[in-house]
């Protein structure tokens, strides 16, 4: 059926591109973002050749993009030599096993260097499990202290004070009391891991608290007149008015919190040398090549970059859990 | 008029403001029966809201009190559902959802799934809205909205139906189509009806009494005028009744005469009548306090 049909129409689909490429639109949408990255690139690489450091001359694009080309070799070779290690692993037990099945052998887990996409997607696994843990207690901290002025009264003056604190105070704090408190045999998660996740939760704790504070507090005084007429029950009127009438609110927290959160993370990794991007930046600039530069510039894109999409990524969750699907949402 | 059924007794209110009290209200005392639609009319800031928040329990007297069937109002509850003028739909739910809301809530125990969803459909469709169930309040107009209100208060199944100026957003026609709807509505239910409004043909139209109240502060009852024009009323018809001309005559009277002057947002009460009924005859006025007055009336 579908065939017949392209068949006697004339496929449309690229007329309607055409139509949708206006001068007007293709400008703001394509080329004045294209202007802005390419006036920053000369700049960037007039610049760049005018810097001497004592690792030689500052990168400009060109010699960021050969870092970032290597970079992405260095992870497929050190991916093969890893599943080379795996399938040599597998055969010799294999063999083993065959030459007497009760055999004791052994797995090993492969312990390469992490490569500069590893060290992403464990800054990404982190900033969620910090993040995450923030919100959890941020979240319904907030709803509290919006429906009830006095825990907010008595809430408030930890916020004031605990909001400003850098992560890089909070850290030792948080690395004596995990390696004290956290002390068991076969952990599930890693140590540093944890140190660098609770320094984020701490500092991205605040703006959801706050965002969510406000929003509850400023629902509609006729909304919450209808719910007590209905004699709601706390429950029932948190969930379906409260939390629904707070998401705008909640949601500009949660971004917040999450930007704060990535700012934070790559601080954290480099001065606790927990693994991640920031423990990349600091191991180049401890190595000091002729590379490193440009390696780091790598990394500072990528934690730019991955930090845009976080937000895009919350964006489109604000967008599919809110119930105003006619709000600007920027 | 039978027995009592709401009690207002001596209700005082008196509001802290920054450290100065302001007293609203002063020594309110009426009494409805059951089944009776009282409106209240005022000039604006007279403390009509406050009279029927207090009723509902979303503020508590300073003194006095009101006694519903014997019982104590001390914290609002769905028996005393109120229609807000803002309709104060929760924009997230469908209008079959904000009315099951209170429905759910109403009747978790008594009515099976089944019977609620009969039971809320059943009240959308008297205020003609089944149709449009599964939109939200942003697509449907301001009157649409406002029947929807109306169902959600309806499907309580209140002892008392509070309406906070129910129709005093919706434009002329529309506000006729409702108040024909809610007359309808409550000569086939027989509710119990108060009402703040602040147009005088609405009050005429659709009350047995109204309580005209003096101005604030310290606001109280000032006259109550009963409306005995019979039953199913015709707006059509009415518009020349020289009975019905005669109680709009009182009811302004009242406003702008006796309490006006002392007021200056006079301009807040709507003679919605004057531009849409022109050509009306100069009414032959009837001697004040003609015909068989209800008694209950409670002037304080």
């Amino acid at each position: 059926m579908p065939d017949t049909m392209s068949a006697s129409k004339p496929d449309q689909r690229f007329e309607q591109m055409v139509a949708s490429l206006r001068p007007g639109r293709l400008a703001d949408g394509l080329i004045l973002p294209a202007l802005g990255i390419v006036c920053f690139l000369l700049a960037w690489q007039f610049s760049a050749s005018r810097i001497e450091t004592s690792l030689g001359l500052f990168p400009g694009p060109v010699q960021v993009w050969e870092q970032l080309k290597t970079l992405g070799r260095e992870h497929v070779a050190e991916r093969t030599k890893a599943e080379k290690f795996y399938q040599r692993q597998q055969e010799r037990n294999a063999n083993k096993l065959a030459a007497n099945p009760d055999a004791a052998v052994k797995w090993r887990k492969y312990t390469g260097k992490p490569t500069f996409v590893d060290q992403v997607l464990t800054s990404l696994v982190t900033v969620a499990a910090g993040f995450l843990l923030a919100n959890l207690v941020a979240i319904p901290l907030g709803i509290l202290c919006g429906l009830s002025g006095g825990v907010y009264k008595a809430v408030n003056p930890l916020i004031q004070i605990f909001k400003p604190v850098s992560p890089l105070a909070w850290l030792p704090l948080v690395t004596m009391v995990v390696s004290a408190t956290y002390s068991v045999s076969d952990p599930m998660f890693d140590k540093a891991f944890l140190n660098s996740a609770i320094t984020v939760a701490l500092c991205c704790l605040w703006p959801t608290l706050i965002n969510t504070t406000v929003g509850v507090a400023g629902i509609d005084r006729d909304l919450v007149n209808v719910s007590r007429v209905m004699a709601l029950s706390p429950l029932v009127h948190v969930r379906k008015i409260v939390i629904p009438a707070a998401i705008p609110m909640i949601f500009t927290g949660l971004r917040l919190s999450l930007a704060t959160g990535w700012m934070v993370l790559i601080a954290a990794e480099m001065l606790a040398q927990n693994p991640g991007l920031g423990k990349f930046v600091w191991d180049e600039f401890q190595n000091g090549s002729s590379n490193s530069l440009g390696r780091i510039m790598v990394a500072v894109l990528a934690i730019g970059l991955v930090g845009f999409m976080l937000d895009k990524l919350m964006l489109t969750l604000q967008k599919r859990v809110s119930w105003d699907k006619q709000a600007v949402l920027r | 008029m039978s027995m009592t059924y709401l009690d207002i007794t001596g209700v005082g209110i008196e509001f802290d403001t920054g450290g100065s009290k302001f007293r609203a209200l002063q020594n309110v005392n009426l009494k409805m029966s059951k089944g009776e639609f009282i409106s209240l009319i005022g000039h604006s800031g007279c403390g009509k809201s406050t009279v029927l928040n207090i009723v509902a329990g979303l503020y508590r007297a300073t003194e006095g009190g009101v006694v519903l069937e014997g019982t104590e109002v001390t914290e609002p509850g769905p028996d005393r559902a109120v229609v807000f003028q803002n309709h104060s739909l929760m924009p997230w739910l469908s209008v079959y959802e904000n009315v099951a809301l209170a429905v759910n809530q109403v009747f978790r125990r008594s009515k099976t799934r089944a019977e609620r969803r009969d039971w809320i459909e059943h009240n959308l469709r008297l205020v003609n809205m089944e149709h449009a169930m599964d939109k939200l309040p942003g697509e449907i107009s301001g009157g649409m909205k406002q029947r929807v209100g109306i169902a959600r208060c309806l499907a309580m199944q209140p002892r008392v139906l509070l309406m906070d100026e129910p129709f005093g957003a919706l434009d002329a026609l529309t506000r006729a189509q409702l108040q024909d709807s809610l007359m309808a509505i409550q000569a086939d239910l027989g509710n119990t009806v108060m009402m703040i409004t602040h147009d005088v043909d609405e009050a005429v139209l659709l009350s047995d009494r109204i309580v005209m109240m003096t101005n604030g502060p310290a606001a109280t009852i000032g006259e109550v005028l009963p409306v005995t024009l019979a039953r199913p009323r015709d707006r059509l018809a009415l518009a020349e009744d020289p009975e019905f001309v005669h109680l709009r005559q009182q009811v302004l009277e009242f406003l702008y005469a006796k309490q006006g002057s002392r007021h200056a947002s006079s301009a807040d009460v709507v003679d919605s009548a004057a531009p849409r009924l022109a050509p009306v005859a100069a009414p032959e006025r009837l001697p004040a306090g003609s015909g068989d007055l209800g008694s209950g009336s409670e002037a304080a």
